[in-house]
């Protein structure tokens, strides 16, 4: 029963997207869409109560090989491909991400006009390849699904997107697919060099180690290292590969920026985590310095790119480059001489994943609220603007008088945001600067200045949008409806419950998290 | 151990409780809240009568989150100077609760505002309980948040609103250092736990590295600079000033501001004699300065903030120099007179502001000194009490500032005479501020009360304020007496009694010697009290003489100074928010918004984009290449027949996406089937 949960949650999403299209069938050319809509909302709704069921029922202490949430299934037998799902603590969070994600994001979504068929069967495709690639256990499979998502939301960036939607889809697609050719190069080298030659990631991790050969003088593990790290970087994003993100963000329509920032970016991390690190600890060893460098680069640059931004989404987005950068920090630490401190940074880094998922996702929708309304979102309108009298003013002003719900809500988000304690981004974020400490002091403390700078953006945009006297241009504007406040709260209370309480949260990674790390250890 | 929960939850639950039915009950919810602080309160004491006489702690933690060997655990200690601090807390959120149902009545946020009074009191009172490092950082960061709100609360005004963010931002700086000191405490003796980091370093934690212990409790002290307001951080608390003055009284005068004070006395155990050495220079430097700038400021509530900043200057000082006690005593009768001095402040403010309300005068500043005058018969509650309070900061004996102060200062006199050299200044800072308060708080009192009014207008519509705002005057300013805190000893010029019975002996592990400095405090009493006697009756002397009997024209020395540009340098507040907006705000902002272009303008447009543009190029020659010559010469014939199949299947570009998803899937489909067959 179990196994098959984990192959309804990737594939219901697949039969909603087909009942979509089909549903066409049986509706006059000229009705509404909203059947759409709502296959989309029952079809997430379901995935969301199996992901659920699967949670209630899942024991974090067993590890991966012998869970019983595996299904494993030959699928091209010539290659030792397998259809090879399986969950365990460092998925199981990213598995309830998507899933949550997903049905918010269709509420989210409820208003859209545009060819809503198309928006909402590829949307549940994009879904099933999320699902898909965080249950994965056999590379071949994972990689697949890496791919298939890449389609829908190359489209759903593209049509339903901003002024520059073209531009910005074929942006991502490439920069995607260039870190892609990367990875399928040092999938194909790692199944070539492996004995016996497989995909899969288990039996990998056993295998793996034993790869000797040299190639153009490198040895190949080195070489599989980088094309993955090339890869993953690309999606998490690591400086300097970061520029896609921002313009995606911005030009995506507010639920796919949800996604994009919320589940698309951990899927760089969890590869790392899901791969590199178990198949290839020797490498993480020698790489992890690199990794640490690179992730207190990922938070200072993106937040003091972040404070600069006058485009609140824009702001958001490099405000993720920054966030995710501690997740790099905390990944890095896991070479620290201090088990304990090792342990706080690794799980650190994993709840930083699904507490930043939570907390950017507030923060997208919660601009996309007032988008609608005010279709605009200039913190500050910039000064070569079309309209020459709003150029170099601000965007908005005492939006607090105006919309108390959703100012608080915002206040609220952003607090998370910049890591308030008892709100869930600040343990995870502690937990990366301690474990990132004990392995990299100097690195580190130069890190923590993002403490500061994150605060300064959130607080500028707070004070420049809500605060101050208000501006009378927006008389008009009515606070959170019932519905916006639905795909709210569940993440508000999230956040909060696990910041006040994490434990739920550590205690469905700790053993595979700490399993990673002992492999890692192992070596050093 | 149920005690201290009740207390530290029941404000959370009058936080909750206004938030969600606040407008319930209209201008009757404040009882509600009230009363919940009333309870802990009496909690409160009953917690600090169990502890009277240095009782042993009691303490309590559970696991918080735990992983493998990494874990953090929250607690709760509980000994006599958490007994006393809370009782503080408690008693001065309840008198500004009361006060503010008056003060704040009519606001269109009033059920708001009190939500935030609770969530400050509770994340005030979580610092004041907790048992650990961690826990610590929690609430202090939550009290960072609530004091946002508070000083913010009034957000329309675009003062408030960069007040509120500069107070929060300001202290974030600090707390950076603080979290940094807290990891290499815990990587040093692998515990959160006051306690146990203390019994490491007494058994040689550091003993190789003294040097990172030193660093450890400067970086530490680093979030009491924020909090406490020292210098160079003190920026924050006159602008903070925005926010409603009540608040002021509880936040930023008696309680909030003190919990920099407070966390220093919890970890004073590890501070290294070359820490304190530090520590002791800052808080004589902040007690100084700030001083001085007090005694041009206009603005009745900005005296305050600055005479604020300058007296937790005296007790940061205080915990330099070793006079741990002194400096929580400081602390305490601090928080009495100081919620006194703005409370009172505030009902004059209140009673401005009616005053200028009925006259429709919309331009005249309700807090400028300058507006005021000749008050006292009016308002006789308010202005009794605010000399009652004035009498004890000035540290006039029978009130319980003489004795604090009197206490630091023969712990400052001590620490020179142990240690010579730079440490005259301290003295000179501690005996110079002590003047310099006495005079510019006697101002306050003759521009404020004295003298004739400058506005007759305004004097005749002046009124006393109700009793709820005048009742917590009256008793905090019965608490101003020093017998509140020598009891059961009557002797005016001895501190000994049930207060430092109960805090006890401080202990230090990092190689300060308790016994040596309080025999050297004991020395150096009576020399440091007829000292500071000298000095308040100096400041009180010239007061009286430039303010109430107007011997001395202050303009002319106005004049006279600011030849040499003392009295603009005072006025201006040294130009330290100029300096800071020059070398570091906008520079940074400067440097962000190059980042920013760097980043996109060039990085990205130019370099990530040159390579997409030089593809293109690439492609294009080979695209010609091949279209000229493999096309045109060898593929044309096969074309034709292409094209013949084109237009038959030109049908299925229908333009509607699923039939492209469906196209990409079959593709997809086809490879795996081809692959198989391989």
């Amino acid at each position: 029963m179990h196994s098959t949960i984990l192959t309804l949650l990737i594939f219901i999403p697949v039969m909603g997207a087909v009942s979509i299209v089909a549903a066409r069938s049986f509706r006059a050319k000229d009705s509404s869409h909203a059947d759409s809509r709502l296959i989309a909302l029952i079809t997430t709704g379901v995935q969301l109560i199996l992901s659920l069921w699967l949670y209630m029922s899942f024991d974090p202490t067993v590890s991966i090989s012998e869970s019983p949430f595996t299904v494993q299934v030959p699928w091209i037998s010539s290659f030792n491909i397998e259809y090879f799902v399986g969950v365990d603590g460092l998925s199981m969070p990213m598995v309830l991400l998507t899933a949550l994600l997903s049905f918010l994001c269709i509420l989210c979504s409820w208003n859209i006009n545009k060819q809503p068929m198309g928006y909402f069967s590829l949307f549940l495709l994009l879904d099933a390849g999320m699902m898909g690639v965080f249950l994965s256990l056999d590379f071949f499979l994972f990689y697949i699904f890496w791919e298939v998502m890449l389609l829908p939301m190359y489209f759903l960036i593209g049509i339903w997107g901003g002024p520059l939607r073209i531009y910005a889809a074929i942006k991502f697609f490439l920069y995607t697919l260039f870190g892609s050719v990367f990875m399928l190069l040092a999938m194909i080298a790692l199944y070539f060099y492996s004995e016996p030659n497989t995909f899969n990631l288990i039996t990998l991790i056993q295998t793996a180690s034993s790869i000797d050969a040299v190639v153009w003088g490198f040895n190949v593990k080195y070489l599989i290292w980088i094309g993955l790290f090339i890869g993953f970087a690309i999606k998490v994003p690591v400086f300097p590969f970061h520029t896609w993100l921002p313009l995606a963000h911005v030009e995506a329509p507010t639920a796919i920026s949800v996604i994009l920032a919320g589940v698309l970016l951990k899927m760089g991390t969890y590869g790392l985590l899901r791969i590199s690190y178990p198949l290839l600890p020797g490498e993480v060893a020698s790489f992890a310095m690199i990794l640490a460098i690179l992730g207190v680069i990922n938070i200072l640059w993106g937040a003091v790119n972040a404070i600069a931004q006058i485009d609140m989404k824009k702001m958001i987005a490099y405000s993720s480059v920054s966030h995710m950068g501690y997740v790099l920090l905390g990944m890095a630490s896991v070479v620290s001489t201090s088990t304990s401190g090792a342990q706080a940074g690794l799980n650190g880094a994993v709840m930083q994943m699904f507490n930043h998922g939570t907390i950017t996702a507030m923060l997208f929708m919660l601009v996309g609220v007032l988008y609608d309304q005010a279709h605009h979102r200039w913190i500050m309108y910039p000064d070569d603007y079309k309209d020459k009298d709003l150029a170099g003013k601000p965007g908005f002003g005492g939006i607090g008088t105006k919309m108390p719900v959703f100012t608080a809500f915002v206040a609220f988000a952003f607090f998370a945001g910049l890591g308030l304690p008892a709100l869930s981004g600040f343990i995870s974020e502690a937990m990366c600067f301690i474990g990132g400490f004990s392995a990299f002091r100097t690195i580190t403390v130069i890190g923590t200045l993002g403490i500061l700078l994150n605060a300064v953006y959130f607080l500028r945009a707070y004070a420049r949008v809500f605060l101050g006297p208000f501006n009378e241009k927006y008389s008009s504007l009515v606070d959170i409806n019932f519905r916006e406040v639905g795909m709210i709260l569940p993440l508000a209370i999230i956040t909060l419950v696990l910041g006040v309480y994490p434990k739920p949260l550590i205690s469905m990674i700790s053993t595979s998290v700490n399993g990673i790390i002992d492999i890692i250890q192992k070596v050093l | 151990m149920l005690k201290a929960l009740y207390i530290l939850f029941i404000p959370l639950i009058s936080f909750l409780y206004q938030i969600f039915f606040g407008k319930k009950l209209k201008e009757k919810t404040p009882y509600v809240s009230l009363f919940l602080i009333f309870t802990t309160l009496l909690a409160s004491l009953s917690i600090l009568f169990s502890k009277l006489h240095n009782k042993p702690p009691d303490f309590e933690s559970i696991s918080w989150l735990s992983t493998g060997s990494f874990k953090i655990d929250l607690g709760i200690y509980i000994d006599g100077i958490t007994g006393i601090m809370l009782v503080v807390v408690s008693l001065i959120s309840f008198l500004v609760h009361l006060y503010s149902i008056e003060y704040m009545k009519g606001d269109s946020r009033y059920s708001r505002y009190f939500a935030f009074l609770g969530l400050f009191t509770f994340s005030m009172n979580g610092i004041v309980l907790s048992d650990s490092l961690m826990m610590m950082y929690i609430f202090w960061e939550l009290v960072g948040l609530s004091s946002f709100l508070l000083i913010g609360f009034w957000f329309e005004k675009k003062s408030a609103a960069n007040a509120s963010k500069k107070a929060f931002l300001t202290n974030r700086v600090g707390d950076i250092g603080m979290f940094i000191g807290i990891m290499i405490l815990f990587f040093a003796t692998g515990s959160f736990n006051i306690e146990t980091i203390g019994e490491s370093i007494k058994s040689g934690a550091f003993s190789s590295n003294m040097w990172l212990l030193t660093l450890a409790g400067l970086l530490v002290f680093m979030g009491a600079v924020g909090k406490s307001a020292q210098f160079p951080l003190h920026i924050w608390l006159p602008d903070a000033m925005e926010g409603p003055t009540p608040v002021s009284a509880l936040i930023h005068a008696a309680t909030m501001v003190a919990a920099g004070v407070y966390m220093t006395v919890r970890i004073f155990a590890f501070l290294t004699p070359g820490a304190l050495e530090i520590i002791a220079a800052i808080g004589a430097i902040t007690a100084l300065m700030a001083s001085i700038i007090a005694i041009t400021q206009n603005d009745i509530k900005r005296v305050l903030a600055y005479s604020t900043v300058s007296q937790l200057g005296y007790m940061i000082m205080s915990l330099g120099v070793g006079a741990y006690a002194a400096s929580f005593f400081h602390l305490t009768t601090h928080a009495m007179f100081k919620a006194c001095l703005f409370l009172a402040s505030g009902s004059v403010i209140h009673s401005m502001h009616h005053s200028l309300h009925e006259l429709g005068d919309h331009s005249t500043d309700p807090q400028d000194m300058r507006n005021m005058g000749g008050l006292k018969n009016k308002m006789p509650i308010t202005y009794f009490s605010m000399v009652v309070a004035t009498l004890a900061i000035s540290g006039v004996p029978i009130f319980s500032g003489f004795l604090s102060k009197d206490a630091i200062l023969a712990g400052t006199l001590s620490y020179y005479y142990a240690n010579h050299g730079w440490t005259w200044f301290l003295v000179l800072a501690g005996f110079g501020s002590a003047a310099i308060t006495a005079f510019y708080m006697f101002r306050l009192i003759f521009m404020t009360f004295h003298g004739k009014p400058k506005n007759e207008k305004i004097y005749t519509h002046i009124h006393e304020s109700p009793l709820f705002m005048t009742f917590p005057l009256i008793l905090l300013s019965l608490l101003s007496f020093a017998l509140v805190f020598t009891f059961p000893s009557f002797n005016p010029i001895d501190y000994h009694g049930w207060f430092y019975d109960t805090i006890g002996y401080a202990k230090n592990y990092a190689g300060l010697d308790m016994k040596i400095v309080a025999d050297g405090i004991h020395h150096a009493h009576y020399e440091a009290m007829f000292l500071s006697l000298f000095v308040a009756t100096l400041g009180i002397f010239a007061s009286v003489l430039f303010y109430l009997f107007k011997k001395i024209d202050p303009d002319r020395v106005m004049l006279a100074l600011n030849s040499l540009g003392l009295y603009s340098l005072s006025f201006n507040k040294f130009y330290i928010d100029e300096i800071y907006s020059a070398l570091i705000y906008r520079p940074f902002m400067w440097w962000s918004s190059i980042a920013s272009k760097i980043d996109w303008n060039l990085y990205d447009q130019r370099f990530i984009d040159g390579l997409g543009w030089l593809t293109l190029k690439i492609s294009d020659k080979s695209g010609k290449a091949d279209y000229n010559w493999l096309d045109q010469k060898v593929v044309d014939g096969a074309a034709r027949i292409t094209d013949f199949f084109g237009k038959k299947l030109r049908a299925t570009q229908s333009g509607v996406i699923q039939n492209y998803v469906l196209g990409g899937m079959l593709g997809v489909i086809l490879i795996i089937i081809i692959i198989q067959q391989l």
